[in-house]
């Protein structure tokens, strides 16, 4: 496997990170400590480097209607500036992968792919623009990403000095009006020192915050200059150990672990992203409207006592034991709420919140509630 | 950090102080980090027999699962009940406060010295 490093893979090293491999590349799994870094995000910000993610363009008259074809949302709806959640579906209904559609002009979009499937989402958006009057460019090695999240991001962002807002005011005085009215799911196009950055208001921690989408070739000016200006405000640079975690307090799916090729959307709570009202044919509506059987297992939220975690893959029973009902998808204890969290498949007759379950942890079954998604859910939602 | 010198080492990067027929037993600073923050540690009772290489613990961080393996032969003589009330002492002190069990033992198998572990940990 070839490992693939970020553009900001020295600044990592300076900060003392420690790596994984992540879909081949060499990413920061932590800088300092797990619960420090998911703590800064909750309480202060955090900043991620995400530019392992796959981005992929497409341009043309017929952008919005190739993509309305090729995904499960209505991406014709959008509005410039505007974004949505969305799946790239597979034939038979399961989920190629989840992905963040921008609209960045009338006919431009900015598609975000997990970096485990960036290649097979280029791939599946060329077939599926086939015929439409669009092009399809993979502009995965040409965009890196930053985010900043938290409480305090937007204060952060305000403090640092030389962004600006495309065709707005040329030093920058309109930036924080502007990124403070910016809505959550909305993106605006900008500068950063006379280099284009795309400022979305999106994140996957269950905070506020920004994604910002700039060239490979200055992503460590903009980083460093976030880092340096976001410390007084209680910002760490935060690993993926840290996302991990925050998104699953979240509720939020990830691929290959709540979402995969075999799943139904409307199996992982996300039916309303399969837009089965909309006009036409999408790769995967037929499958859709005669969805899953009665007896498919549905995503549930699990909670547990003690500090012991139910993690992937880890069985889950009946409350007296006897029969497995489900799999766990992700677990840890939250370090938010101080309990175990987890989500699972489960038997659509264990869906209930307030259903007691066991978990089998490593050989002994420890009692868990269902419980409604997210665990967590920051305040001024 | 490197290892320090007073101690010996396994390959599942546990660390052992001999002191007559006592070995108190951790995990290593290189071991700590790679698990990241520890959240949970599950340790064998006093009484406990042990046999060398079987897994007598948990060790969980945020993200894993580690397991404590037994070093030697022996009985648990004691756990470190302020690891169990304070998991991040494996992270903060891990070759002090947060040593996990002592083991009274008949016969010491070979350890590492601190060289060869830390000749071990730098590949």
């Amino acid at each position: 496997m070839s490992d693939r490093v970020s553009p900001l893979a020295e600044v990592h090293n300076a900060a003392g990170a420690q790596f994984t491999d992540f879909a081949g590349w060499q990413m920061p799994v932590r800088y300092s400590s797990d619960l420090a870094e998911h703590r800064a995000v909750r309480e202060a910000a955090g900043l991620f480097d995400l530019s392992h993610m796959g981005e992929i363009v497409l341009v043309g008259d017929e952008a919005a209607a190739a993509l309305d074809y090729a995904v499960s949302g209505r991406m014709s709806a959008l509005k410039p500036g505007q974004a949505k959640y969305t799946l790239l579906l597979n034939a038979e209904g399961g989920v190629i992968d989840d992905l963040i559609v921008y609209r960045t002009g009338e006919d431009r979009y900015l598609v975000v792919a997990n970096a485990s499937n960036a290649e097979a989402v280029a791939e599946a958006l060329h077939e599926r623009a086939e015929g439409f009057a669009t092009q399809v460019f993979d502009e995965s090695d040409d965009v890196a990403l930053i985010a900043v999240q938290g409480p305090n991001a937007l204060e952060i962002l305000f403090a640092v000095e030389g962004f600006a807002i495309e065709g707005g005011h040329p030093d920058g005085e309109d930036v924080p009006e502007t990124l403070r009215e910016l809505r959550y799911y909305r993106a605006v196009a900008g500068l950063f020192r006379e280099h284009p950055v795309l400022f979305a208001r999106t994140g996957y921690t269950g905070e506020d915050g920004f994604e910002l989408f700039c060239a490979p070739d200055f992503a460590k000016e903009l980083w460093e200059t976030i880092a340096e200006v976001g410390a007084p405000f209680g910002l760490l640079p935060a690993g993926l150990a840290a996302r991990d975690t925050l998104r699953l307090e979240a509720g939020m799916p990830l691929y290959g672990h709540e979402l995969d090729a075999t799943t139904f959307p409307v199996q992982a709570g996300l039916g309303r992203v399969v837009d089965l009202g909309k006009p036409g044919d999408f790769v995967g509506r037929a499958a859709s409207e005669q969805g899953p059987g009665a007896d498919a297992r549905v995503l549930v939220g699990l909670t547990g006592d003690g500090r012991r975690a139910a993690r992937a893959d880890y069985a889950v029973f009946t409350e007296d034991g006897t029969s497995e009902i489900g799999v766990v998808t992700s677990g840890a204890l939250s370090p938010t709420l101080g309990v175990p969290v987890a989500m699972a498949y489960v038997d659509p007759a264990y869906r209930e919140p307030g259903t007691a379950v066991t978990v089998e942890v490593r050989g002994t079954k420890h009692p868990y509630t269902v419980t409604v998604l997210p665990f967590y859910k920051r305040k001024s939602n | 950090m490197a290892a320090p010198q007073n101690l010996k080492y396994t390959e599942e990067h546990e660390w052992v102080l001999v002191d007559g027929d006592v070995a108190t037993v951790g995990i290593t600073d290189y071991a700590q980090a790679a698990l990241g923050d520890v959240v949970f540690v599950d340790l064998p009772a006093e009484g406990t027999a042990v046999a060398a290489a079987a897994v007598v613990g948990e060790i969980e961080s945020t993200k894993s699962v580690g397991e404590l393996f037994a070093p030697i032969d022996g009985e648990v003589v004691e756990a470190n009940q302020a690891v169990v009330d304070s998991p991040d002492l494996v992270n903060s002190d891990p070759y002090g406060a947060g040593w996990l069990i002592k083991v009274r033992f008949t016969q010491l198998p070979e350890l590492l010295d601190a060289a060869a572990y830390d000749e071990l940990t730098s590949k």
